[in-house]
């Protein structure tokens, strides 16, 4: 059976991996190629890049480390961040990336996600939702994080696999970087609701938190940042953590 | 070693080309115009649905130079949705007919999250090149909504489990397919491409 994925999640700022407390306060955590190849030895199962400034700029940058990762690391690659048109998916797609995380330019133009689909294949498309609770229910932001749009996540989450995504990554606002686990009610919903598969983000900061996040949100797959930046663990702790729990992976 | 990888304008190539790189070989993206007399092997890749994908070869005149590659001889190796593409029809777009090398048609799953994505097994059914050397037990990546079901039993090389057992290997003489794609599996998976590219 397909095993649940361990991805560890390298957010980008200027050619290097950062890595913020709820999307802000950042700090260095590392040369993005060394880090990626690092992970890919310790057994990642895929890794995720995002552009967290998103500029023009920075887009170059990020498409160089794609392709020197893509060169020497053969797991699947996604890009995110400031990915606005089926051209920018394409640009990354050629510099050696295997998905793209689109956000943002969705939620302005949700026809992007059935565009990108059926020029690239669902396979292709991951719709990175970035929520936070607000009042009972959870909304989507944009603009990192700074701003409401109002839209519900679980009813974009729907909409988003309605309109051709092929995967939900799942960012909690309120727990990222904070290391207070995992927003293991709204991964559960969505994850309820949802046919496509859900990769859960932010708020890792245990291993027994990646492992309610699998057994209690029942996510897909769980992605890691601050946990291995900062060496406290590798991939092969966590894997072998969940192994002797009953959790198969890879 | 010259490996070809036919671009029928769908497709994200670039993962498959640095793969065979990465391994030593010489790989060419080969548009319709480009002359596939002078690649040795031939990889048929795939992303996007069955029928757009038979549309696009039709189009961009790549049939013709496919069919005449497979009856020739020389190996040929579908990845993903190339893998379905050998096959005669599919759920995914009814009535379109495939590249018919293998009788059969592509399912969807019904029994789990579709698609599939992530890493499974790979189980051998018989003696299997594509394999070679591997204990066993190797995981592979799969990322897919619908998978091939043969009529003919002696073409499934190698199955995999995902709440039903479908064929994740198939192949005959000089054609083979594969469900997963080896050029992101990692160290299995580059093994896969190389024994494919020692094996014929």
């Amino acid at each position: 059976m397909v095993t649940v994925r361990i991805i560890p999640c390298l957010d980008v700022e200027d050619g290097k991996v950062v890595k913020g407390t709820r999307f802000k306060d950042v700090r260095y955590a590392g040369d993005p190629v060394e880090l990626a190849r690092l992970y890919d030895e310790q057994g990642a199962d895929e890794i995720v890049f995002l552009d967290i400034s998103a500029t023009h700029r920075t887009r170059k940058i990020m498409i160089d480390v794609v392709e020197k990762v893509s060169e020497c690391v053969f797991v699947p690659l996604t890009v995110g961040g400031g990915l606005c048109s089926v051209t920018d998916i394409r640009e990354v797609l050629s510099a050696g990336a295997d998905k793209a995380a689109i956000c943002s330019a969705a939620l302005t133009n949700p026809n992007l996600i059935m565009e990108a689909a059926a020029v690239f294949g669902s396979q292709c498309v991951v719709l990175s939702i970035d929520a936070k609770k607000t009042g009972n229910s959870w909304h989507a932001f944009v603009e990192g994080g700074r701003k409401d749009t109002g839209v519900d996540a679980l009813d974009w989450a729907l909409r988003g696999e309605k309109l051709g995504a092929g995967e939900i990554l799942l960012n909690s606002i309120d727990s990222d970087g904070t290391r207070s686990g995992y927003d293991l009610e709204l991964t559960r919903l969505v994850v309820k609701r949802a046919t496509i598969p859900v990769i859960a983000s932010g708020g890792a900061g245990s291993l027994e938190q990646v492992y309610a996040a699998i057994t209690i949100g029942k996510a897909d797959a769980i992605l890691i940042a601050s946990l291995l930046h900062y060496r406290e663990y590798t991939i092969a702790d966590v894997k072998s953590y969940l192994r002797e729990r009953g959790v198969r992976v890879r | 070693m010259t490996v070809g990888v036919v671009d029928y304008g769908t497709g994200n190539l670039r993962s498959v080309q640095k793969a065979f790189e990465y391994l030593g070989a010489e790989c060419r993206i080969l548009g319709p115009a480009e002359d596939y007399a002078a690649v040795e092997r031939l990889v048929l890749p795939g992303v996007g649905s069955f029928g757009h994908a038979m549309l696009s070869i039709e189009a961009s005149r790549l049939y013709r130079p496919l069919m005449d590659w497979i009856g020739s001889g020389r190996p040929l190796l579908g990845i993903c949705l190339g893998l379905q593409l050998l096959f005669e029809s599919s759920e995914e777009s009814m009535g379109v007919r495939g590249l018919s090398v293998f009788k059969g048609t592509c399912r969807r799953f019904r029994e789990k999250k579709v698609p599939q994505i992530g890493w499974n097994n790979v189980r051998a059914r018989r003696e299997n090149r594509l394999l070679q050397g591997m204990a066993g037990g190797e995981f592979f990546y799969f990322n897919h909504s619908y998978f091939v079901v043969p009529e003919e039993e002696e073409v499934v090389l190698a199955e995999t489990d995902y709440g039903v057992i479908y064929t994740s290997i198939a192949g005959k003489d000089n054609i083979s397919g594969v469900q997963f794609h080896p050029e992101k599996s990692g160290r299995a998976g580059l093994e896969t491409l190389e024994n494919w590219m020692r094996s014929w």
